[in-house]
């Protein structure tokens, strides 16, 4: 079945070598993600209207465009059309982090939005200033409806850095890949149980924070 | 930004992005199909079959498109099913998809209140009328939302099946950069085709959104 390869010399090692690559660089983009779409979500909630036409084009397109097409875009297009040369894995980053960004910043525009005016007009009504009244009653509230969905965009982010293999990064399928190559004559059926093998490593990624994000949308729902 | 190149490599993106359209709509039918038996199987706790159903749904929403493609796609012929890159691309889609459709169906149907049911067999209603008449029709409205971004979604991880070379808009742009060399031009169709396919299910998707808005009425 071919996971008889996994246990020769270092490939296990090397294959999860190959998978924190690719959870690395899927935490730096959550981490800028987070950060900037708080910014920008926080931002659209004003009624500026450049800001809004500017958010929604930018939403609008990160939306409908395959992460792979802005991932090539960026690191391929910038060096000819920019004269820039970025390595693969700043493309990368700055790729998830673009997408990440606009899905954030709709969470949590859609989490301000939901909050209803009477919790502001109450809090100013018992005496809080503004500052207190965010502090206290509107962060609060928001970070509830936000911290469930800010974890599912981790596993999605996750899922989403699997793409870093088609503009080269070594991560775990490139080096599951090699592992088949190197092993083709004394193990001709290894793709079966390398592949087999990292799809279960994925989920067993991805699947506890999912039950994370679950268990604290079910407990904060109210 | 040469026109000469552009108009020369359109014919080859129309083969491309029919291509990418058949195989998506295949795939988004399929995970419909799959999502809805599914999601019928765990709302109404089929044994055996419900738990089955639940161990997929977890397995297919927990890994990325690209490592099941691989596994159908490369690992699968070892154990003796070869299967064909078309129908692999669709098959891959359809999986991914039914796991994510059966949770946006799942969610609707767990959304319709009770008094729906009980006001249903009030009325003297059979189970299969409650079902049928009321039950489905709201939870369908509930979970439009859900189904539109799914979909979008979906049409969007077709960029993917480049890596089990069907020849998909993405495969075509890497071909002729690795031919000729014309990074500018090979970007902008391909980011032109995509606009040209998505763009208008994100504005049907909008409007249909808001017109089953009116039949949300029975949740929770």
């Amino acid at each position: 079945m071919g996971f008889e390869v996994l246990l020769k010399g270092t490939n296990m090692h090397r294959l999860l070598d190959g998978l924190w690559v690719a959870l690395r660089i899927s935490l730096i983009s959550v981490t800028i993600s987070i950060v900037l779409g708080v910014i920008l979500g926080s931002l659209m909630t004003l009624k500026n209207p450049v800001i809004k036409v500017v958010s929604k084009i930018y939403l609008e397109f990160i939306r409908i465009m395959p992460q792979m097409v802005l991932l090539f875009v960026v690191y391929f297009g910038s060096t000819k059309a920019l004269g820039l040369s970025i390595t693969a894995e700043s493309a990368s980053i700055i790729v998830f982090s673009l997408w990440g960004t606009a899905e954030m910043s709709d969470l949590v525009r859609g989490a301000l939005r939901s909050i209803p005016t009477i919790q502001y007009e109450s809090s100013y009504s018992l005496g809080l200033n503004t500052a207190q009244t965010y502090l206290y009653i509107i962060i609060p509230q928001i970070i509830r409806r936000m911290l469930p969905l800010s974890i599912n965009l981790i596993t999605r982010m996750i899922k989403t850095t699997s793409l870093i293999m088609m503009i080269g990064i070594v991560e775990v399928l490139k080096v599951g890949q090699q592992i088949i190559e190197a092993n083709r004559k004394s193990a001709p059926n290894a793709a079966f149980g390398i592949y087999a093998t990292i799809f279960l490593l994925y989920f067993l990624v991805c699947w506890p924070i999912s039950l994370l994000s679950k268990y604290l949308e079910k407990r904060w729902e109210n | 930004m040469n026109t000469d190149i552009i108009v020369s490599y359109f014919p080859r993106y129309v083969d491309a992005f029919w291509l990418t359209v058949r195989i998506g709509a295949i795939g988004v039918g399929l995970a419909f199909v799959i999502g809805l038996v599914v999601a019928f199987l765990i709302h109404f706790k089929i044994p055996v079959l419900a738990q089955l159903a639940a161990v997929y749904v977890e397995f297919f929403r927990n890994t990325p498109l690209l490592v099941q493609l691989f596994f159908i796609y490369f690992g699968l012929p070892k154990l003796g099913f070869m299967v064909p890159a078309e129908t692999c691309g669709a098959l891959g889609l359809g999986l991914l998809g039914g796991s994510y459709m059966a949770e946006g169906f799942r969610s609707g149907l767990g959304a319709v209140s009770k008094s729906q049911s009980e006001g249903a067999l009030a009325l003297g209603m059979t189970r299969g009328q409650m079902f049928f008449h009321v039950i489905f029709p709201e939870a369908f409205a509930l979970s439009v939302p859900a189904i539109v971004a799914n979909v979008i979604f979906l049409l969007k991880e077709t960029s993917v099946f480049s890596a089990i070379s069907l020849m998909d808009l993405m495969f075509t742009a890497k071909d002729l950069i690795g031919l000729y060399y014309n990074t500018t031009e090979a970007f902008a169709l391909l980011i032109f085709f995509y606009i040209i396919m998505l763009l208008p299910v994100s504005i049907v998707g909008g409007i249909v959104e808001k017109k089953v808005r009116y039949k949300m009425f029975g949740a929770q």
